[in-house]
């Protein structure tokens, strides 16, 4: 029944009508960013050329009509991840800088020197680094859930971690290398139990599966619209009200307030307390369509569309001399992304000459240098898929590693 | 950017690399990391009245990186270390014959010239010039 849905669908996004090196496009490389459909790129010129204007203050028409979109872009977004409140939404650039919000707001507020963070061996550099330079601010402890070689967290030894005043924890949903579906919830659950704040980096997973942050219980939840075939410069922060009400603002200026005099001033309520200045308006309203599109579609079908391609792509592959993926073993797989190795060929030369096929893959550490480390590699080259891939993609791709194999022996 | 950059020097040079391995007491020595792709190289010459008389690679990457570093050391052999730091990229690239490698890959070409100047300027005491890498 899927089939049907997908099988025209590269005709709704402009981007597959060009060619590219003279040859049909074939983009692999979602998880690093999507392909935009029209229903998002016409939204986006909508506002710019009828409504363009500033929201939450005009008095005329094209004001309160952009206020309108944006806002209801906000609870379209809120209710996509069946947040409690649309005001729980909290417009962004993207998945990092929500995550650098809530480590200048919440987490500079909350910890204190002693205090740890845990976070997994397998984060984005987003999710990481903000928090080495807190805790170095703040002289905290960072401690890490390991990942066994199959990508899988190594969760026995939680109790460990979460005692040793253990305030934070903050985790990636799903492996943006491997793909792993990381049991969050359980986690959650079990932090709650000792008191410990979380943050779920859900950049790779709100694009792919259904996901509820009610179910969940996340403290802070955090993603970026520009995965999800949003524009890119706008992603969302979501927590539980009562956390948003009682942090500090992280940018001060205009509309995050509620009333000024010239020595001081009060904060307008949340979410618009986080988003000073003039947001991103084309953006979120881009990424209320986006989420449109993704329902029309479903997302347990695009999840298991997915999987669906990672089980004929991993049979296809399973053809090739010297071909590796990493995971593989791995039960608990999104089904999005194949990371692999490929004989000792480079995933740069790999990337270049598949290149010339018109087919775009991901080579490199992928912002995960430790989780490199881990593998043993310094690189791998990527292969993730989307609503618009078909099998198709993935026979062109595996003439494309056939090429590779003849141009570089 | 396609397979056209895989002109046969280059593949010649990355299926049997020349000057490879490293040189112990060496004069000149320094490696270098392309953290992007995780090329790794190291350059290692034994000078002789100020000439170049052995040269050896070293390192790990991909077939442009380790290539050009092959490439490179041939086209060392027997220069002053004046020569080496005067020695432009222009020479190192159309030795290589691929002039438009494109701004991610022209690093990976360019990783073994970077690891000769940074040597050949640590021996002179002089400070790397900023557009060195250029």
């Amino acid at each position: 029944m899927s089939s049907d849905i997908f099988q025209d669908i590269k005709n709704d996004f402009p981007i597959f009508s060009n060619q590219i090196n003279g040859k049909d496009f074939v983009y692999l490389d979602s998880a690093a960013t999507t392909q935009k459909p029209n229903d998002v790129i016409d939204s986006v010129v909508h506002y710019y050329k009828n409504c363009n204007s500033n929201i939450h203050r005009g008095i005329y028409s094209i004001s309160i009509e952009a206020t309108e979109l944006y806002e209801d872009a906000r609870s379209n977004i809120g209710k996509f991840i069946n947040a409690k409140s649309s005001h729980e939404i909290v417009f962004t650039r993207n998945a990092t800088e929500a995550v650098n919000l809530v480590a200048n707001t919440w987490a500079s507020q909350n910890l204190k020197e002693g205090d740890s963070i845990i976070l997994t061996e397998m984060e984005h550099h987003s999710n990481l680094v903000p928090w080495q330079i807190l805790a170095k601010k703040l002289n905290l402890k960072l401690n890490f859930i390991e990942i066994q070689p199959d990508g899988e967290l190594i969760l026995d030894k939680l109790d460990n971690l979460f005692q040793e005043n253990a305030k934070f924890l903050s985790l990636t949903h799903v492996s943006n290398v491997l793909g792993t579906i990381n049991p969050i919830k359980d986690i959650i659950s079990k932090a709650h139990e000792h008191g410990i704040t979380t943050l779920v980096d859900a950049a790779q997973s709100v694009p792919h599966m259904p996901v509820d942050v009610q179910d969940l219980d996340s403290d802070f939840f955090v993603f970026s619209g520009h995965k999800m075939l949003g524009p890119s410069g706008i992603g969302v922060l979501h927590a539980k009200k009562t956390l948003l009400e009682n942090m500090e603002p992280f940018l001060y200026g205009g509309d995050m307030i509620s009333n000024v005099s010239l020595r001081e001033a009060q904060w307008n309520d949340v979410p618009w307390k986080f988003e000073a200045g003039t947001p991103n308006i084309a953006g979120a309203i881009g990424l209320g369509k986006a989420v449109d599109y993704l329902n029309q579609i479903g997302m347990d079908v695009i999840h298991k569309h997915e999987q669906e391609l990672y089980n004929y792509a991993i049979d296809r592959f399973s053809e090739l001399k010297d071909f590796k993926i990493f995971g593989l073993e791995n039960k608990h797989s999104t089904g999005g992304v194949i990371s692999f190795s490929y004989s000792d060929f480079h995933p740069h030369d790999i990337a270049t000459i598949l290149d010339g096929e018109s087919i775009a893959v991901r080579a490199g550490h992928h912002c995960a240098q430790p989780l490199m480390e881990k593998l043993g590699v310094p690189a791998t080259t990527r292969a993730s898929f989307y609503v618009y891939n078909d099998t198709s993609d993935i026979d062109k791709l595996f003439n494309g590693l056939q090429k590779v194999r003849s141009v570089l022996t | 950017m396609s397979e056209d950059i895989y002109k046969e020097i280059i593949l010649d040079h990355y299926r049997n690399p020349r000057n490879k391995g490293s040189l112990s007491n060496a004069e000149i020595s320094a490696q270098d990391n392309n953290p992007v792709c995780g090329d790794r190289l190291s350059i290692d010459i034994k000078l002789e009245d100020n000439v170049v008389s052995d040269i050896k690679f070293d390192g790990e990457g991909c077939a442009i990186s380790q290539s050009s570093a092959s490439i490179l050391t041939e086209m060392l052999m027997g220069k002053t270390v004046d020569e080496l730091s005067k020695f432009t990229k222009d020479e190192l690239l159309e030795e290589l014959g691929t002039p438009s490698l494109g701004p991610a890959r022209i690093k990976c070409a360019l990783l073994s010239l970077k690891v000769l100047k940074m040597g050949t300027y640590q021996y002179l005491g002089a400070e790397l010039p900023s557009d060195s890498d250029n």
